[in-house]
Parts: structure tokens; C-alpha cells; sequence
């Protein structure tokens, strides 16, 4: 499972530091988000659907590994 | 599709459930005429809301063509410095992110034991009145007041003039000379504090006085977004929560019980209740059809209802009723795209220490009128109570 972030989209809401905060963390000095892994474990998928469908600014993208039938969110 | 002639805004909620969107929001994609015979599409479905909202063929800039005037006080001031809330990137952007820092999750959990210390001595304040007391006057609306003062700079002394003030600027009934009067009053005050803060290192406007790359105009508007956004919207959550738990005793029993679902609640609250009255304003910058199958044409103005999209059955299931135990996140009730509440940490913050503080605090809460004697406040963009008589 891959995570990315695309900080240009970033308007540093925080709801992924609050729903899935071993992944996401926002920059002191600007306020955007920093991601914290990019191969978070799989079990954090739910979590991290919910932030990439939360983020206000459709600035997270997850990719989850294509056995099982899982897809990118 | 269907036709509405003509809606005023915030449309009137004239019988039912208060706590339930207006009857006139409960249609599909429409189109209607504004107060100023201008038209517009009033978009009240999930899938479209969230579209117009994050998408960037939208623009939420007052100037230009098409961009829906709610009412006559925002026509009064179509011309001033815009916030950036009513303006589209790069500017909105640069503006914004001069404030992101100030509304950090970890500085706003840094301030927890601020807020519930201010929480705590107005409950004090309360207590030693009453019963009865107004739930809005002594504890809803100060507790907001007295954050946002100090997260910017203001001297909470002030506060009936601002608040005053305030509410006349957001009065959608309210004569263009007294929308105008509120807005020259309340950003003369902010430019007077900015100007004497410049130097100082404490407050967000110090801060943003100090900065060479912004105006002193700049510095008002944005001081006077944060001070009318940091109290009016929290304080009217505040108080319509505790009265919905008032009304669903089950469920504030439950939340007694177990504090833990606490914040959950909150984005219920936020969801059920969403009190932004009117949906949010933008223009379409290009053609685009929506979810829904709306074609929405460029240089049309469309008003994204909230409320509606918030009781989406799709999404949440049984949504016309409050349930603590569900899971709200996915609300919209504080906007989405890169517009969407910048203060929403804090209003969490506030929302889940005011109300679980007086769950604990005050088991024997009830209502000191019947129900259908509460009044409730239509006539501003964020709907409300205007009291909230209570006892315990
Ligand atoms: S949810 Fe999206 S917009 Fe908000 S801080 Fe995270 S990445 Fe940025």
C-alpha cells in the first residue's frame, strides 16, 4: 500500500492527522501536511480512506495493493 | 429539475422540527430567483454540494459576473476588501496560509486546558446566578467570545460592541445603512487594535500587523473574519447542541455514561444541526455538470445548501434522526475544498469541552420553558437561539 500527498492541494484542515495520525502530521512552520510513512501497514487502510475522502483539498492519494480487490481511493 | 420562484434567505423554517433543514431547501437541483431578480441554481444533494465546493471551476469571488447576492447587506458591501473566504486562489491562498499555523491540531490541543478553565468559570457564573439562567448569554456565547479574544488580541472588555456589532453585520433583515454602520464600526475598531499591536508578539493580529506583505485593511477584514466566525458560529452550536440533548435525554444519558464518544458526537451535532442557514455562495467559471446530472452553465450562480446534503440517507443512514453513536464524519458542515473552516480544530476543541463539561457538570440540566417557547433566530446567516432559559 502506497500513500502520497500533494502539499500544492494541502489547506491544512487536519482531519488526516485526526483520523489516521501515525501516518499524517502537519509542518510547524506552514501548516502543511507531512507525511510521516508512504508504506503504512495494511491494516491502516480504513483509516486512510477515510482521510484521503475527508481532505478537504483531495490532496491525499492512497493506493492499495491490487490482490483482494482492493483499489486506489 | 423543478422551478422555485423565489426563496429569501436564510429561507424560513415555519413549521416542524426547528432543528430540521428549512422546507424550502428540500427539493432537487432548482433554479430561482434571488431578491435582486437575479437567478441562481440552489443545489441541495450530497454529490453535487461537495463538487461545487471543491472543485476550482467554482469561484467563491463576490466580484465576479453571476456570483449569487444573497441578501441586501451583502450587496451593501460588494465593493469592500474581501476576506479571503471571497476570494479564489493564489490570493485566498496567501491570505490563508498566513493564519494555518495559528490553528495547528497540536496548538489547539495545547490549549485545551485554556478552554476548559474559561469553560469551567463561566459554568461558576452560571451556577452562582441561577437557576434559571440563559444558557446562550452565560455560557454559550462567552465561552467562544472570550477564546477567540484571546487567540487574537482583543480585549474581551469590548465585548458587547463586537458582539453587538456583529449581529447587526450578519442581520439579513437588517437596513443597508445598519449592515454598513456594523461593518465600518467593527473594522475601524480592528484597524485601531491592529495598528497599536504592531511591535507586540502577542495575539494573531499582532502577528499579522507585523507583516510587511499584508495591508492594514487586509489585517481588519481577516481580524474581523476570525472574530465574527470564532464566536457566532460556535456559540449557536453550543446552544442548539445542548438543547437537541435536552430534547434526546436517552442520548445524553448515554454520552454521561461514556464520555469517550465525546467527539463523535460532536461531528453529530455539527452534521444534524448544521447552522449555516443560507448555503454557500459560488459562480461557475466554466460549464460543468454535477453528480446529480445538473448542467450548470458558466457565469451561473449556485447556492450549495448544507443542511440538505448533511440528512443525505445515502451516506448516513436514518440521517433525519441525532444519533451520538454514528459515524458523522463525513459531513460537510464546515464547508469543503480549500474554503473549508480554517478554525475547525478550535471549534472541536470547544464544542467537545463545552458540552461535556456541562453533561458532567449539571446531570439535572432541563428546560425552564416548554419547548415551543425557545426562540430560535432565522433572521442571520448562522441559525441559532437568541436564549436558551434553563434550569438544574
Ligand atoms: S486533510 Fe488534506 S487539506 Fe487537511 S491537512 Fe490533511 S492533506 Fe492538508
Amino acid at each position: 500500500m502506497h500513500v502520497t500527498v500533494d502539499q500544492d492541494r494541502c489547506c491544512s484542515s487536519g482531519q488526516c492527522v485526526l483520523t489516521a495520525p501515525e501516518v499524517f502530521d502537519q509542518n510547524e512552520q506552514d501548516g502543511l501536511v507531512r507525511l510521516l510513512q508512504d508504506r503504512p501497514a495494511l491494516a491502516l487502510l480504513p483509516a486512510l480512506r477515510t482521510a484521503a475522502a475527508l481532505c478537504p483539498g483531495g490532496a491525499i492519494t492512497v493506493t492499495a495493493p491490487a490482490a483482494g480487490g482492493e483499489s486506489g481511493a | 429539475m423543478s422551478i422555485v420562484d423565489e426563496l429569501a434567505f436564510p429561507a424560513p423554517r415555519p413549521s416542524g422540527c426547528p432543528f430540521d433543514p428549512p422546507p424550502a431547501y428540500r427539493r432537487p437541483a432548482a433554479r430561482l430567483t434571488l431578491w435582486d431578480g437575479n437567478p441562481c441554481w440552489l443545489l441541495t444533494d450530497y454529490q453535487d454540494v461537495r463538487t461545487v465546493l471543491s472543485d476550482r471551476r467554482f469561484s467563491a469571488d463576490g466580484r465576479n459576473p453571476g456570483f449569487p447576492i444573497l441578501t441586501r447587506s451583502q450587496q451593501e458591501l460588494r465593493n469592500e476588501t474581501p476576506s479571503f473566504l471571497r476570494l479564489d486562489d493564489p490570493e485566498h491562498a496567501r491570505l490563508r496560509r498566513m493564519l494555518t499555523t495559528e490553528f495547528l491540531i497540536k496548538r489547539v490541543e495545547a490549549m485545551r486546558p485554556g478552554i476548559q478553565r474559561i469553560v469551567d468559570e463561566a459554568l461558576d457564573a452560571m451556577v452562582g446566578h441561577g437557576p434559571p439562567a440563559d444558557l446562550v448569554a452565560e455560557f454559550a456565547l462567552p465561552v467562544p467570545s472570550l477564546v477567540i479574544c484571546e487567540l487574537l488580541g482583543v480585549p474581551y472588555g469590548d465585548h458587547a460592541f463586537f458582539q453587538r456589532e456583529s449581529f447587526r453585520l450578519l442581520d439579513t433583515t437588517a437596513p443597508a445603512a445598519t449592515t454598513r454602520s456594523a461593518f465600518e464600526a467593527l473594522t475601524a475598531y480592528l484597524t485601531e487594535l491592529a495598528a497599536s499591536r504592531r511591535g507586540r508578539e502577542d495575539g494573531i493580529l499582532a502577528r499579522l500587523a507585523a507583516r510587511t506583505d499584508l495591508t492594514l485593511p487586509e489585517v481588519a477584514v481577516t481580524g474581523l473574519l476570525l472574530l465574527v466566525a470564532g464566536h457566532e458560529t460556535t456559540a449557536n452550536m453550543t446552544s442548539l447542541s445542548a438543547l437537541a440533548l435536552l430534547q434526546h435525554p436517552a442520548q445524553a444519558d448515554l454520552l454521561r455514561e461514556r464520555p469517550e464518544l465525546i467527539p463523535g458526537a460532536v461531528e453529530e451535532f455539527l452534521r444534524y444541526l448544521t447552522i449555516i442557514g443560507s448555503g454557500l455562495p459560488r459562480v461557475a467559471l466554466a460549464d460543468v455538470e454535477l453528480p446529480g446530472g445538473t448542467l450548470v452553465r458558466a457565469g451561473e450562480g449556485v447556492l450549495a445548501v448544507l443542511s440538505t446534503a448533511n440528512r443525505d440517507e445515502g451516506l448516513f443512514p436514518g440521517g433525519e434522526e441525532l444519533d451520538v453513536t454514528r459515524d458523522a464524519r463525513r459531513h460537510l458542515a464546515f464547508g469543503f475544498g480549500v474554503h473549508q473552516c480554517l478554525g475547525q480544530p478550535l471549534a472541536r476543541a470547544e464544542l467537545q469541552i463545552a458540552l461535556s463539561t456541562l453533561l458532567r457538570r449539571l446531570p439535572a440540566l432541563r428546560l425552564a420553558v416548554p419547548f415551543d417557547e425557545v426562540p430560535f433566530r432565522n433572521e442571520t446567516v448562522i441559525y441559532g437561539l437568541r436564549a436558551l432559559p434553563v434550569a438544574w
